[in-house]
């Protein structure tokens, strides 16, 4: 996969985004990880080389941070991300059922499992009463069962589509 | 004029507010978007009132699809009555709670005329030492689980000159910092999100207060990225509170400078912890600091910080408007004033319950509650989080209260409450504690790092084992390690739900030896 941080130009982008954060905020190495990957959807290879210029810091440095935060992503992410809650209030009401029913569920159907490819679980999204709970993009799924799961997906499919 | 109000809190948009919302819109009614009641079993909640502040009745379980033709009528199903009397919540004395689900929660005006601001115009007649004496005398104590009292933290920091960031010049601008720890990630616990999301200026009046208290310009609000809709509406609710000089240069013609920015967290559980947030907060890998300094002292960026749960703060408000002597007469021992609640999991009515400390577990789940969700009998509550301990159901009478919950082994955390019915496996769960230490360690102490991975192998071979008692004697003696030689509540405190689990729950850690006697006697198992 090629990285959209080689050339000048490139990293110039990348500069733009993040120089006035550096300059505005103290301690922004974080910052600049989550700018980059709000902007490319992850944090490409390049990134961490020019977050560190920026902020003057080592390169290892930056890539600390980077290595430690789990929504700090490596590769592209799926075109429709989903996330299962896989803590204590969820699991009270089947969240484990839930995960390997969903799990079998894109087992058995490309489309799905290419659409959402395979997400991390997620520990607790603050709806504990009315779970198992999950994350389809950024919306919150109550009750969640198979079914409401793939019609959310289809219906962000839909959005996606709308919004080209 | 006819007036509808629909939640527009994560938990009623999960089951379809919005769609409700738009359907009555689509109806040519007038529609306020407000927070959740906590009543959240009857999501979406949708109330109707004559006027914007007219007494209101409500519907449970509103679904788009059944408004198509006309709004909904009194005679429903489903119609519930006079929203306020529902015993649910009028057995409630909120406090923190007060306005979310009344009040449009981005909207200033509907925040002044629901008794906003009083507190901090109170908090600004008052000297900042007479503000935290008000603070000391409420009783209150830090909500987020360690329960240290606020008063005596706000004097700690109100005592520290300000000091130039760490690695600045020291003739550099001079700070002290209110951070807020919106970062709640026990499961089972929702009531931070649910205040950001339904009154967000309560949050930002209480760190007003604060601010003016200790002498602080600056503030943050570490917001965890699972949030989505409390980030967004916690962000409007700034710019708004930005305009009106509720933030900002002079707050409300005072001396007084205080803003308030947010930063997103990242996916991390332990930088809940408050030493974790600064280092998060300064944007480094979310690790535990070694105490002292406490943060009061030198704390994030090197300048003295008060770190304070959201529920925390937001309670500061009420109790400069209502008084600290009315706030103190509530609640048992040294457990003052109103806690948040939060019942979840296996429970068949979910939701926010502020009351006074010292209800029982049993008349929250049972009483409040009724009981499980499938209606199946109940097993175990695991009480304070993922690092709570689980109670029996017969050990459900203890009041809910910081001193009685340490005297039986548990603790209250952030007040949630999580049921489980009798088809869980607490061997299962005890596993579960270690696998997510395992996932959250921030790795920097060995008891916590490496305790965990030896903890979840360890479980295994016992509930492999038809002779448990030396592997059970292992977990026993790796606990106890981890308890007392973890340098924060991550590692020092997983052992909670594990040895809970061991202790009221045995039965179920000797799976491999029922197994084994069963088949030298013949039993078949499906």
């Amino acid at each position: 996969m090629e990285s959209p941080i080689k050339t000048t130009e490139q990293m110039a982008t990348l500069k733009g985004l993040i120089a006035p954060i550096a300059d505005r905020e103290p301690g922004p190495v974080l910052l600049c990880l989550q700018a980059a990957q709000a902007h490319y959807g992850y944090v490409p290879e390049g990134a961490v080389a020019v977050i560190a210029e920026v902020c003057n810091v080592t390169r290892a440095d930056v890539h600390g941070v980077f290595s430690y935060y789990s929504d700090l992503k490596k590769t592209p992410p799926p075109a429709i991300s989903v996330r299962l809650c896989a803590a204590e209030a969820c699991q009270a009401v089947g969240g484990r059922a839930l995960a390997a029913a969903w799990g079998e569920a894109c087992a058995a159907d490309a489309n799905l499992a290419t659409a959402t490819g395979t997400d991390e679980p997620v520990f607790c999204l603050g709806n504990c009463a009315l779970g198992p709970a999950a994350l389809v993009n950024n919306e919150l799924i109550g009750n969640a069962s198979v079914d409401t799961l793939k019609s959310a997906v289809e219906a962000a499919q839909n959005a996606a589509e709308a919004s080209l | 004029m006819t007036v509808w109000f629909v939640p527009r809190d994560a938990a009623a948009l999960s089951v379809g507010a919005d769609a409700v919302a738009a359907a009555l819109e689509a109806l040519g009614e007038q529609v306020v978007r407000t927070g959740s009641r906590g009543l959240l079993w009857l999501e979406p909640l949708v109330e109707r009132a004559d006027s914007r502040n007219g007494t209101r009745v409500g519907w449970a379980n509103v679904r788009a699809s059944d408004l198509s033709e006309s709004a909904p009528a009194d005679t429903a199903n489903n119609f519930l009555g006079v929203v306020e009397e529902l015993d649910y919540l009028a057995c409630q004395n909120r406090w923190i709670y007060e306005r979310v689900g009344i009040i449009d929660p981005v909207d200033p005006d509907d925040y002044l005329s629901h008794g906003g601001m009083a507190g901090l115009q109170r908090a600004l007649d008052l000297s900042p030492a007479s503000v935290i004496e008000q603070v000391t005398e409420s009783g209150l104590r830090g909500r987020g689980g360690a329960g240290f009292p606020t008063g005596i933290k706000w004097q700690t920091v109100a005592e520290q000159a300000p000091v130039p960031h760490k690695g600045d010049p020291v003739d550099a601008a001079r700070h002290k910092y209110i951070c807020v720890n919106a970062d709640e990630g026990d499961s089972g616990t929702f009531a931070d999100r649910m205040l950001m999301e339904g009154d967000p200026f309560c949050l930002l009046e209480g760190m007003a207060i604060a601010a003016h208290a200790v002498g602080a310009d600056r503030g943050m609000i570490y917001l965890r990225s699972e949030y989505p809709a409390a980030i967004a509406v916690m962000s409007e609710a700034i710019e708004k509170a930005r305009d009106r000089g509720w933030l900002g240069q002079g707050i409300l013609g005072s001396s007084c400078n205080f803003d308030v920015t947010i930063r997103v967290g990242a996916g991390s559980y332990v930088c809940g912890e408050e030493t974790a947030m600064l280092e998060s907060l300064e944007g480094r890998r979310g690790t535990v600091r070694a105490k002292p300094p406490l943060p009061a002292i030198e704390g994030l960026f090197g300048t003295p910080t008060v770190i304070n749960n959201v529920l925390t703060i937001a309670s500061v408000p009420s109790i400069l408007a209502r008084g600290a002597e009315a706030y103190a007469a509530l609640g048992q021992e040294r457990s003052r004033g109103t806690q948040v609640f939060q019942l979840a999991g296996n429970i068949a009515r979910g939701g926010i319950v502020e009351v006074a400390f010292g209800i029982s577990a049993h008349e929250l789940i049972f009483g409040l509650g009724q009981g499980t969700k499938s209606g199946r009998p109940l097993k175990a509550v695991q009480v304070g989080g993922p690092l709570g301990a689980y109670l029996p159901a017969d050990g459900l009478q203890v009041p809910m209260a910081y001193e009685a919950l340490a005297a039986q082994g548990a603790m209250l955390g952030h007040g949630g409450l999580v049921i489980f019915d009798d088809a869980v496996d607490m061997s299962e769960q005890a596993r579960f504690a270690m696998e997510f230490c395992v996932e959250e360690s921030c790795g920097k102490c060995t008891p916590c790092r490496i305790g965990a991975v030896r903890g979840v192998e360890v479980i295994d071979e016992l509930l492999a084992s038809d002779a448990p008692e030396t592997a059970e004697q292992l977990l026993r003696d790796l606990c106890d390690v981890m308890t007392q030689g973890s340098l924060c509540a991550m590692g020092g405190l997983t052992p909670q739900p594990v040895l809970s689990a061991l202790d009221q729950f045995p039965e179920d850690f000797k799976r491999a030896a029922h197994r084994n006697a069963d088949a030298v006697q013949g039993v078949v198992h499906e």
